[in-house]
């Protein structure tokens, strides 16, 4: 299975390179894509370089263009998709159907991915897709069992790529409302989840309390690991308990279900993490590429330690292994 | 980035490195315009190696940030549009639109991109507050960057460069250990 690996910034793409990705993702620094965080992404020089830099190494790049167009403001989409496919891309991960129809038409030859943001997850959606834009790959929602992608798997004629490791979104990727009611942002118009401009944490009595939009999130006890303050993984006062409503502060990793993933037909594990430093990049990407050449008993040992980079400082195999049914 | 640890080193925690207690001590009782000179001239010397430093911040170049080391008497307050860096002492340090406190170690280690943010802050090692887009644009743009402290800093110990870039990196190999 090929390992796709995230990129923030040139740094990071240079360092998935060198640790042993197949493949890297990454994005403008724009609304274009939906990691559109501050000082995060490419110029378009930067995306030139780092496509060329990857191919002479043979490592493909996905170009993430994975938020829905604006209304009135379409060009600022196509020119991201006209400047990908001219820079090398060798995919273009897309979640906006009218923008897969502009490819398709304008950049037949592109290939084209489509985004975990366009929440294809029946095999009808995936096969629309497939036919009416010629999708040649679909990124899965992670709210599906192993034995449903199997299921899924049988019945598209598209390659599957699913999440293995990193934050975990339990939500219906691109129609998740949750950062908009709070911050009037969301990451399938502006890019962004949670927006920092929106996240604020302060010191109270020993306690780190985070707040996002004015609302508090969390409050974290001293010492016991901390998780970002998204809606979806905050802990809230319901009846007579503080209790987590959704998820946990907790990342994924699917890792132990790699044979099972593989026997399925998973053609690409995904890393999530464009957010994150060059230093989780090289570390989990290493960690996982050795994961994936080592027997099923030693791979636990490569991948434990990346527990400690979690959010929360602890993994879920999400609804990969549906426990709660 | 080689990152020779295995897992058993990374699951055992550690703390990082304690700054020698000398240099703690020398550091706080240094008069305040001696220790400026000395951060000024690094500051100087790190903008001439990295000059598209602070272009990833765009308009976050307008704010103020603040960086306070746990267990030294010191606070930095930099403005990267100016650019500058002011040395304070703690009880002296004014507010500023973002701030960072954590064991120097670690912002250093921060400041090279060589631990990640994001995983110092679930494990509650650093604290953050203020603006956190301004934080994230510089958080992003020194990760980007490429410093390399004691190769970047190695020409300001003249005919001693070389022995001193040896010694930093035997510093920083034994820093980063701890907080593995």
């Amino acid at each position: 299975m090929e390992l796709i690996c995230p990129a923030g910034t040139p740094a990071a793409y240079r360092e998935a390179v060198q640790a042993g990705a197949d493949a890297i993702y990454c994005g403008f620094r724009d609304e274009t894509n939906a990691r559109n965080f501050p000082g995060l992404n490419f110029t378009r020089d930067e995306m030139k370089a780092a496509i060329a830099f990857g191919r002479s190494r043979g490592v493909d790049t996905y170009v993430a263009l994975n938020t829905f167009m604006r209304a009135g403001a379409e060009d600022i989409w196509y020119r991201a998709a006209d400047d990908a496919a001219a820079a090398g891309a060798t995919a273009l991960i897309l979640a906006d159907m009218a923008l897969m129809d502009y490819v398709a038409t304008k950049h037949p030859d592109q290939r084209l991915h489509v985004s975990v943001q366009a929440s294809a997850s029946n095999a009808v959606a995936v096969n629309f897709l497939v036919e009416s834009f010629g999708a040649k790959r679909l990124v899965l929602p992670r709210v599906l069992t192993v034995a449903e992608i199997a299921a899924l798997a049988r019945k598209v004629s598209c390659e599957l790529e699913v999440f293995a490791f990193g934050g975990l979104c339990v939500m219906a990727e691109g129609r998740c409302s949750l950062s908009s009611y709070v911050t009037g942002k969301s990451p399938n118009m502006q890019g962004v989840c949670s927006p920092a401009s929106h996240v604020r944490y302060r010191e109270d009595g020993g306690d780190m309390v985070s707040e996002l939009g004015g609302f508090t999130i969390n409050r974290f006890g001293k010492n016991e690991p901390a998780g970002y303050p998204t809606l979806c993984k905050g802990r809230f006062h319901i009846a007579d308990s503080d209790a987590y409503a959704f998820e946990d502060p907790v990342s994924l990793d699917v890792m132990d279900h790699l044979d099972a993933l593989r026997a399925a037909g998973v053609k690409a594990l995904k890393i999530e993490g464009r957010q994150r430093g060059k230093a989780y990049v090289a570390e989990v990407v290493s960690s996982l590429r050795r994961a994936l050449s080592a027997s099923p008993q030693a791979r636990p040992a490569h991948v434990a330690q990346l527990r400690k980079l979690s959010e929360g400082q602890q993994t879920t195999s999400g609804a990969y292994e549906k426990k709660w049914r | 980035m080689k990152l020779d640890r295995t897992g058993e080193d990374l699951l055992n925690q550690k703390r990082p490195m304690d700054i020698p207690r000398p240099l703690v001590f020398a550091v706080n009782t240094t008069p305040l315009p001696i220790v400026q000179k000395i951060v000024d001239a690094v500051f100087r010397r790190a903008l001439r190696q990295h000059p598209n430093l602070f272009d990833r911040l765009g308009s976050y170049a307008e704010k103020r940030f603040g960086f306070s080391p746990t267990g030294l008497d010191l606070a930095f307050e930099i403005h990267p549009a100016t650019p500058s860096i002011s040395v304070y002492r703690k009880r002296q340090a004014p507010d500023t639109d973002a701030a960072v406190t954590g064991p120097l170690v670690m912002l250093l280690a921060l400041l090279e991109g060589r631990i990640d943010g994001d995983a110092m802050f679930f494990s509650r090692s650093l604290s953050v507050t203020g603006d956190m887009e301004a934080m994230l644009a510089l958080r992003n743009a020194l990760d980007d960057c490429g410093f390399d402290l004691p190769k970047d800093l190695a020409g300001l110990a003249g005919p001693f460069a070389v022995p001193f870039q040896e010694l930093a990196n035997r510093v920083r190999s034994r820093a980063l250990e701890g907080l593995a």
